[in-house]
């Protein structure tokens, strides 16, 4: 969410998820610049807007489908996170693909997915049926 | 490749678990560290691991393993340990009943119907999700009705999707999970309600796993009636008043083919019953002692059996402990008997154990009834600790060291938290 202002300055929001006590951020941006983190009760939520403002990233884990194994679907993850735009579509990548059984933990199942620098692994081993 | 070595069953076992989740894993892990030779895992699943391999996501192991895993990984690891005791693990198998001398029935997909002995038992089978039953929905009983953990089930275990438009009751964390995962297999997600003014899950999972896809969550709001033949064709939603009554003058009517309930957990005691131990009216779990032995002489419990968690880190921790003591029993080494009464007074539910001793350390497990911030926790007069906030969601814990104790000599201890004034001392 954010909105504009008549003096041109931006106030984004954001919901701080450091703790349970879920602080109502505000990131004011003036030409491009954030000008005042507002509403944080520690240093975590200012350190949460600033990432969320200038480049939100997520850890993606979703399923692939596998041929012969204990169970059709292996869960895979994102070795670290990738951009929060990539999700979606690092997903779709990952739900094209098709493996065979059986499958280690940490196995490579997509290098680099969708040029993001970040490598998808399998989560668990997957013996065969 | 690990998987559990196949169970040759035997007639006789130092310390049986009853359940292969996160909990009786651990419990498993702590007999043989307490020196239980044979020790046997029974689990109803054609693997161990319990709801952790259903559950993909990230967020688990931060306390335990010292890293952040997928539930996945975190069952594997826990399932690794298991291995390198030489644990043996009973998967396709469910206990039918459990007597007071301890003699299991046990029946499976590879031996039958089983008698077994055990010198101790663990009691791990976890928790269930509250059903639609349980809040008793008005309207029809179609198809697509379900609890959110089994959708997981379906999504992440069996590549199946529930429906193609669905509507979740419940912000609890595995209904905000859900949202986001069947919006990823291509789900539409109408929308997440929860009867209570706010939500029930974390704030990482509001903001990731419905912010995130412009998901909307509508508060103080619940689902008044499902329609349906054969397949549920819509469901009408309410806002609801101070005293939860809906407002039907502004209902409305949802079409969707799924509703996915996601609106907690109860401790799955059948065995517990059966046994006749005595229940905690709060917890609705067995009573149990710091030792977490419940109140048959033998028979121990741990994890969400006992009392529902949030993180299965403070599982594991727990079952650990339950298992050791599980393992000192069955080799004859007798328990200290608790000598302290821990009474939950003012915005404390309950405490896990609910007894300690005063000769060593204890983690207490706490839940509160209300929200809470700044305010400080009392242990009595004995002892007192500042705390930033408490939630009801969020699980409080204590280590009560024997320091605290000194010259208190047995009786009640009131465990308190109260507002405290912001700058002021605690």
């Amino acid at each position: 969410m954010s909105e504009v202002h008549r003096d041109d300055t931006h106030v984004s929001h954001y919901l701080c998820i450091g703790c349970p006590l879920g602080c109502r951020l505000e990131v004011e941006e003036e030409d491009g610049e954030i000008v005042e983190i507002r509403g944080q009760s520690c240093k975590r939520g200012e350190v949460f807007a600033r990432q969320e403002h200038t480049d939100p990233r997520r850890v993606v884990t979703t399923t692939v489908a596998v041929d012969g194994g204990r169970w059709p679907r292996l869960p895979v993850k994102t070795a670290g996170d990738v951009p929060k735009g990539a999700v979606v579509d690092v997903c779709r990548l990952l739900h094209g693909l098709r493996l065979e059984a059986p499958v280690a933990i940490g196995q490579l199942i997509a290098a680099d997915a969708l040029g993001t620098g970040v490598d998808v692994v399998a989560s668990r081993d997957l013996p065969r049926k | 490749m690990i998987t559990p070595k196949p169970a040759h069953l035997q007639p006789r076992y130092d310390v049986v678990v009853v359940g292969g989740g996160p909990a009786g894993l651990a419990a498993a892990v702590g007999a043989r560290e307490s020196g239980a030779e044979r020790v046997l895992v029974i689990d109803r699943e054609p693997e161990a691991g319990g709801i952790l391999q259903q559950c993909i996501h990230p967020g688990f192991g931060l306390h335990h393993f010292g890293e952040e895993l997928t539930g996945p990984e975190y069952a594997q690891r826990a399932i690794e340990q298991t291995i390198e005791r030489d644990v043996d693990v009973l998967s396709s198998a469910y206990v039918l009943d459990v007597a007071a001398d301890r003699r299991l029935k046990v029946t499976s997909r590879d031996h039958g119907i089983a008698i077994l002995d055990a010198g101790a038992v663990v009691l791990a089978m976890g928790a269930r999700e509250r059903t639609r039953a349980a809040i008793r929905i008005p309207g029809e009983r179609p198809a697509g009705v379900m609890t959110a953990g089994f959708a997981q089930k379906l999504v992440n275990l069996g590549g199946l999707l529930p429906g193609r438009r669905a509507v979740i009751l419940g912000s609890g964390d595995i209904g905000l999970i859900m949202a986001r995962r069947l919006v990823l297999e291509g789900v539409e997600v109408e929308g997440v309600y929860e009867l209570m003014p706010h939500a029930n899950g974390l704030n990482r999972n509001i903001v990731q796993c419905l912010h995130d896809y412009d998901i909307p969550l509508h508060l103080s709001t619940t689902v008044v009636h499902i329609d349906g033949r054969e397949r549920v064709e819509r469901v009408t939603v309410a806002p609801v008043d101070d005293s939860f009554r809906p407002n039907m003058a502004q209902a409305r009517d949802i079409p969707c083919d799924t509703l996915l309930v996601s609106i907690g957990l109860i401790p799955d005691n059948e065995l517990a019953h059966r046994l006749g131990l005595r229940l905690d009216p709060v917890t609705t779990g067995p009573v149990v002692t710091s030792t977490m032995e419940t109140t048959r002489d033998g028979v121990f419990a741990c994890g969400n059996v006992v009392h529902i968690h949030d993180l299965v880190d403070y599982v594991s921790e727990e079952s650990t402990l339950a298992g050791r003591g599980a393992g000192a029993y069955a080799t004859g080494t007798p328990s200290v008997p608790d000598n302290v009464r821990l009474t939950p007074g003012e915005n404390v539910r309950y405490c896990v154990p609910p007894t300690i001793t005063t000769d060593r350390e204890h983690t207490v497990y706490m839940r509160v009834t209300k929200p809470m911030a700044p305010c400080t926790l009392h242990l009595g007069d004995v002892y007192k600790r500042p705390l930033r906030y408490v939630f009801p969601g969020e699980m409080v814990t204590l280590k009560v060291r024997p320091r605290f104790l000194e010259g208190f000599h047995g009786g009640s201890l009131p465990v308190s938290i109260v507002p405290r004034e912001e700058g002021g001392s605690a």
